[in-house]
């Protein structure tokens, strides 16, 4: 027994397998399985309490033709892109106040990190009593401003509830852009600023010409992430709106929530998430091509 | 790694070089005012929250007078909340399930870790990739088959149900981080280790651990407040009161019908937001290494 530990000990394949045993029983028993069982239940027509039969295609089918699906569709290319570029914006802007020289600087960006750090479930219950329709704070004081005459009902009408919903996320998602790009620009020399400065670059060059293209790797990596929480969210519209109004802010993930959990339907909601896969793909492909490109481009070596 | 960190060293140093070249009038338009919007929009939320908290409900539910400020302050929605509804119960639920998850998931993950980036077994490359990709997955796309799982177990509406599946977003999330981590200690260390006859596991235990102490400590804080905020498995997979988590709790069981009880509502969602608030509070530099070391490379 001992001269057998004595061996494994000193062989690092088997050493590293007997190292990797408990991360990959959690993960193939609970993330790799339900992902293959997530595909196969697409393609059945599986029911709460009641095991399915395969039906192949006709969950795809059936949600191709669905005008709600559709709808969801079209709400999580509009809720992420929108809420994508505000939030590569702000947190760009931000990140660069913040790299400026400040008083109390530590303190501030401790908490503009704040609001991505509380449970996005409870801050988003406080944007719901913010829009709400009686007692909004933001009609209040834009009523006392004279600028309204009656009270806006955020999360009452459409396309009114799809910017409340998208604000709140870019809320939250504005200072994890910001932070992390931060992390990014303090690794920029100074003495690039310096050089250009002499050469008689104005700020708005400096941006342009310096601080952007340095900047290029850490933003392609943040903002995929960001998009990819983005396209995949939950939280916020399930507790802003639930979908509402009329499936106006439904994203494919809350619909699939929504056929699954309380209606019933596992097959049709697995299929509906499986659906985002290939998005999801091509957002990770997209980056990963293109910051290879980068690292080869500032001269990296071939790893 | 450590010449990025000697070059933003350098740079937090130098950053005030030239900024003789800006004067103050300009710096309050450009910085300051921005700045202070910034601020007062994301902080704006929390500010409400507390509020509303104190708010009597006269004061809640009338358009006159300053609703940005309370006229009378009162305990009554947290009374309420802390003595007539679940709510301690909802707490020390999530924080069972946050801290025995986020045990489980570092344990897994300093193994994992340790083995794909320094034990460097044949296939290793492919393992460190796979678990990359492994936290991109979105638990939004995997919480219909894994309730199916989940209840195939027998573990439907259990505390056992969260805390299983949890460590499915921590692990691979902790093993990236602490990848980043060791790749920062020499090797020399575990070398001169081997020429005195020190077994690996003598390594990972007084070399590497000690060493890695901070890197554990961003991986903890950070899987703590990833399980302590999760919502989607938990409505999923829990339907009883008594065990649900603060978050799920809140959003389903406060709300009553029609009515919205907004000062218990809020009172939940600011005493639900503490715990972590406080914890990120004393970490700060923690959460930041852990957030920017997650995204980097």
């Amino acid at each position: 027994m001992n001269a057998l530990l004595q061996r494994v000990q000193g062989n690092r394949n088997a050493l590293g397998l007997l190292f990797m045993v408990p991360a990959a029983v959690v993960l193939l028993l609970f993330l790799t399985y339900p992902l293959g069982l997530g595909v196969w239940l697409g393609f059945t027509d599986t029911k709460v309490g009641r095991g399915g039969e395969w039906i192949g295609l006709e969950n795809y089918v059936y949600l191709w033709d669905d005008s709600v699906t559709r709808l969801s569709v079209f709400n999580t290319f509009f809720y992420t892109i929108v809420a994508s570029i505000f939030k590569f914006i702000l947190g760009l802007w931000l990140a660069l106040l913040l790299n400026k020289h400040l008083p109390f600087k530590a303190f501030i960006r401790a908490i503009v990190l704040l609001p991505w750090i509380v449970p996005t479930a409870l801050s988003a219950i406080a944007f719901w009593w913010i829009y709400d329709a009686q007692f909004s704070i933001i009609s209040w004081s834009l009523g006392r401003l004279g600028l309204i005459d009656e009270y806006i009902n955020f999360l009452g009408d459409p396309w009114l509830a799809r910017f409340s919903t998208i604000a709140a996320n870019i809320w939250r998602g504005v200072p994890f852009v910001a932070i992390c790009l931060l992390a990014g620009l303090q690794t920029i020399s100074p003495s690039f600023y310096e050089a250009a400065s002499i050469d008689g670059a104005t700020p708005w060059q400096q941006f342009r010409y310096v601080t952007l293209p340095l900047l290029t790797p850490i933003i392609a990596v943040v903002m995929t992430f960001s998009v990819l929480f983005t396209f995949t969210d939950f939280q916020l519209i399930y507790v802003l709106t639930r979908g509402g109004p009329l499936n106006a802010t439904h994203l494919m993930a809350t619909l699939s929530f929504q056929r699954a959990i309380p209606g019933g339907a596992l097959g049709e909601g697995a299929a509906l998430a499986v659906a985002m896969v290939p998005f999801l793909l091509a957002a990770i492909m997209f980056s990963y091509f293109g910051l290879q490109r980068r690292a080869w481009q500032q001269g990296a070596s071939d790893k | 790694m450590s010449a990025k960190a000697i070059n933003a060293k350098e740079g937090a140093v130098d950053s005030a070089g030239m900024n003789y070249l800006v004067s103050l009038p300009r710096k309050v338009v450009t910085v300051y005012v921005p700045l202070a919007v910034f601020l007062i929009v994301l902080l704006f939320p929390f500010y409400w929250m507390v509020i509303t908290t104190f708010k009597p409900n006269e004061e809640l539910l009338t358009r006159e007078g300053n609703p940005f400020w309370v006229v009378n302050p009162t305990l009554a929605h947290i009374n309420k909340l802390l003595f007539e509804t679940s709510y301690p119960e909802w707490i020390w639920n999530t924080m069972l399930v946050a801290v025995v998850s986020t045990f489980i998931s570092i344990t897994c993950s300093l193994f994992a870790a340790y083995a794909i980036e320094r034990l460097r077994f044949s296939g290793s490359r492919y393992v460190g990739m796979s678990v990359f990709l492994a936290y991109l997955v979105p638990p939004s796309i995997l919480f219909i088959p894994l309730a199916q799982v989940v209840f195939q177990l027998g573990i439907f509406d259990t505390r056992l149900a969260l805390i299983l599946t949890y460590p499915t977003f921590l692990i691979p999330f902790c093993t990236w981080l602490l990848m980043g981590y060791f790749r920062s200690i020499p090797y020399e260390l575990e070398e001169c280790a081997l020429i005195d006859g020190a077994s690996r596991w003598q390594i990972l235990v007084k070399i590497i651990l000690p060493l890695a102490v901070p890197g554990l400590i961003s991986a903890g804080i950070f899987a703590f407040t990833l399980s302590w905020n999760e919502f989607i498995y938990a409505l999923t997979f829990i339907s009883s009161s008594e065990v649900k988590t603060v978050p799920v709790g809140v959003v389903t069981e406060l709300v009553e019908g029609d009515v919205y009880h907004w000062g218990s509502l809020m009172a939940g969602a600011l005493l639900g937001s503490l715990p972590v608030a406080i914890l990120y509070s004393f970490f700060v530099e923690y959460y930041v290494s852990g957030m920017t070391g997650a995204v980097k490379e």
